[in-house]
């Protein structure tokens, strides 16, 4: 008998708790949890400076982003009717780093500017109604898939065009290291950039959860129902270009983590893709805050990037997933 | 008493006439089946009577008001549809999807109150579901599956139901169990509405017959006076056998005819 869905939810804020207490007290100057715990409200010397000022925001971070990807992975394959639909379907990490390389290396705006997210949003919109553009409204999943593959790699070439362009070595390394994705040496300002835009996002597709059980009957049905599918692909697709955008501006390209946390809680939810979204995104929570414990945990001279290590892990669980269910995959519409 | 009626209604499929001109009245306590040749309109038909699909020309009203000004939510509790071949795109608990039909009266599926439950039983009953409570609506056979989502229309106890094909993946037995479900709802008082390509079966069951070809309204009226040997060579090209048994009609197709 599997654990009911109140039971899984609390589990998994109990993990997250556990979890951003190790992402307090691990790094390359670890801390004891108990001094971590006690950094966040009282003075504890130079280790409370390092718990606010270095691990919090990055803690903070690690959970905002996974929280994101969680939901809008559920919610676009909700809306898709497909197991392997994700932000990366669309071209969207891609898209939304081009948009931020532009602004940030021609000079247009610092990299603490607004203007960043911003930019990163428009670029994963721009991307998301190419390919729906291109694919068509009830294209199939292999239409689908090679209308992102080809989005996401004109991306890729606009961003190594504009890393060969780009003047100054330093800013070469910079936007290379930023394109693997990575929370080390983030700030306060860099959550209270991304997180009014995570937030807004979360509302978009939360809004749009109780449709997506109708929508399980396929399109017609879910309109005969009464509800109203343009509404629900604008709220998800909305949502999920402003979450992309808003955290590939502050923490590069992170994928996976919006694929492989719906598959985990979905079983404990019966399967409903309604009340798959807040599990998913606590378990991507979880996933991400995990990957950042333990890219701080490897022994390496520099950090490894966790966008690396969530391709390492994630990949092999995208193609286990495909290799299940390729009959299936064969004929489904998207 | 609910009446829902085409006037003038011409609907176009990208820049394809799909349906002209139909004028159709339908009332409760009917069970009407709708036949006719691939690509005759029928399914256009259906889901323009449904409101799912905006007319080019005229209207489609229910008790007067057009379907497609309806609030959402009011017309999903006034109609309830049955698309042809559903897919299930979760492996949905079968108790789960047919508590999907409760979603126009604002019950959700897994809180459902007294009224919705009795109505999933009830439906789950009709459409031969005992035990399949908790078996994944996707490891069902076509056939089943097909009663799942019929059992899912019929739990919104909507007094029109529209249903493409509700008996075309199902075995003899089936067929017979979901056409007498219809039938009944029929006689307590809702509308029935069905497209099927079983002449003897459509005869056998329906109270009157809608016969569309190449977009257009042959003929309206019951079985007998629909299904006749002359009618069927024009509007399906085929030969057929028409002989009236005890029971109803039996109609045996015999060859088709040349085209042109």
């Amino acid at each position: 008998m599997l654990p009911s869905r109140p039971s899984l939810i609390a589990g998994l804020a109990l993990l997250l708790a556990v979890l951003s207490l190790a992402s307090l007290a691990v790094g390359p100057a670890p801390i004891p949890a108990v001094t971590a715990a006690k950094a966040l409200v009282s003075d504890q010397g130079a280790a409370g400076i390092v718990v606010r000022e270095i691990r919090l925001p990055r803690t903070l971070l690690s959970l905002l982003v996974g929280w994101i990807f969680g939901i809008t992975g559920a919610a676009l394959q909700g809306l898709l009717r497909n197991p392997l639909a994700d932000t990366a379907v669309f071209g969207a990490p891609q898209a939304a780093a081009l948009g931020a390389v532009l602004v940030l290396y021609f000079g247009l705006v610092g990299a603490l500017s607004w203007a960043l997210p911003v930019a990163a949003i428009a670029g994963a919109l721009v991307s998301i109604a190419l390919v729906v553009a291109v694919a068509g409204r009830n294209a199939t999943v292999v239409v689908l898939v090679l209308a992102g593959l080809a989005v996401g790699s004109l991306a890729g070439a606009g961003t190594s065009l504009a890393i060969s362009l780009s003047p100054n070595p330093f800013a070469v390394t910079e936007i290379v290291f930023w394109l693997l994705g990575s929370f080390e040496d983030r700030s306060s300002v860099h959550v209270l950039m991304a997180a009014p835009f995570i937030l807004i996002a979360s509302v978009l597709v939360l809004a749009a959860a109780p449709g997506l059980r109708a929508l399980a009957l396929g399109e017609e049905t879910a309109r005969s129902l009464g509800v109203d599918v343009r509404r629900l692909r604008v709220l998800i697709v909305a949502g999920a270009a402003i979450g992309t955008g808003a955290s590939v501006a502050v923490a590069g390209s992170i994928g996976f983590v919006g694929l492989v946390a719906p598959h985990l809680v979905r079983p404990f939810v019966g399967y409903d893709p309604a009340r798959t979204l807040v599990p998913a995104g606590l378990a991507g929570a979880a996933l991400l805050l995990a990957a950042d414990c333990a890219v701080r945990l490897i022994p390496s001279s520099a950090e490894i990037k966790i966008g690396v290590l969530t391709a390492i892990l994630g990949v092999p669980f995208f193609l286990w997933v495909i290799a299940r269910r390729k009959a299936e995959l064969a004929e489904t519409p998207a | 008493m609910t009446r829902l009626q085409a006037r003038s209604l011409s609907v176009d499929l990208g820049r394809r006439r799909a349906l002209s001109a139909i004028d159709l009245t339908l009332e409760s306590g009917r069970f009407t089946v709708i036949v006719g040749p691939n690509g005759a309109g029928k399914t256009t038909l259906l889901r323009s009577l449904a409101g799912l699909l905006a007319p080019a020309e005229g209207t489609v009203t229910l008790d007067g008001a057009p379907v497609a000004r309806l609030r959402a939510a009011d017309r999903a509790r006034a109609i309830a549809y049955l698309p042809q071949s559903g897919t299930v795109a979760w492996p949905l608990p079968v108790r789960a999807v047919v508590a999907l039909g409760r979603l126009p009266h604002g019950e959700e599926p897994d809180a459902l109150p007294a009224a919705g439950r009795e109505a999933v039983a009830q439906a789950m009953a009709a459409a031969d579901l005992a035990g399949f409570e908790d078996r994944p609506a996707t490891e069902l056979s076509g056939g089943e599956r097909a009663r799942v989502l019929l059992a899912r229309a019929l739990a919104t106890k909507a007094p029109v139901l529209l249903a493409d094909e509700p008996v075309a993946a199902l075995d003899p037995r089936h067929e017979l169990v979901v056409l007498e479900v219809l039938r009944a709802q029929a006689r307590a008082g809702a509308m029935v509405v069905a497209i099927m390509h079983n002449l003897t079966l459509a005869a056998r069951f329906a109270d009157e017959i809608v016969l569309l070809d190449r977009g257009r309204l042959e003929a309206h009226a019951p079985p007998e006076e629909v299904l006749t040997e002359a009618r069927l060579a024009a509007s399906f090209g085929i030969s057929a056998h028409v002989s009236r048994e005890e029971g109803g009609l039996v109609v045996v197709a015999e060859s088709p005819l040349p085209q042109g």
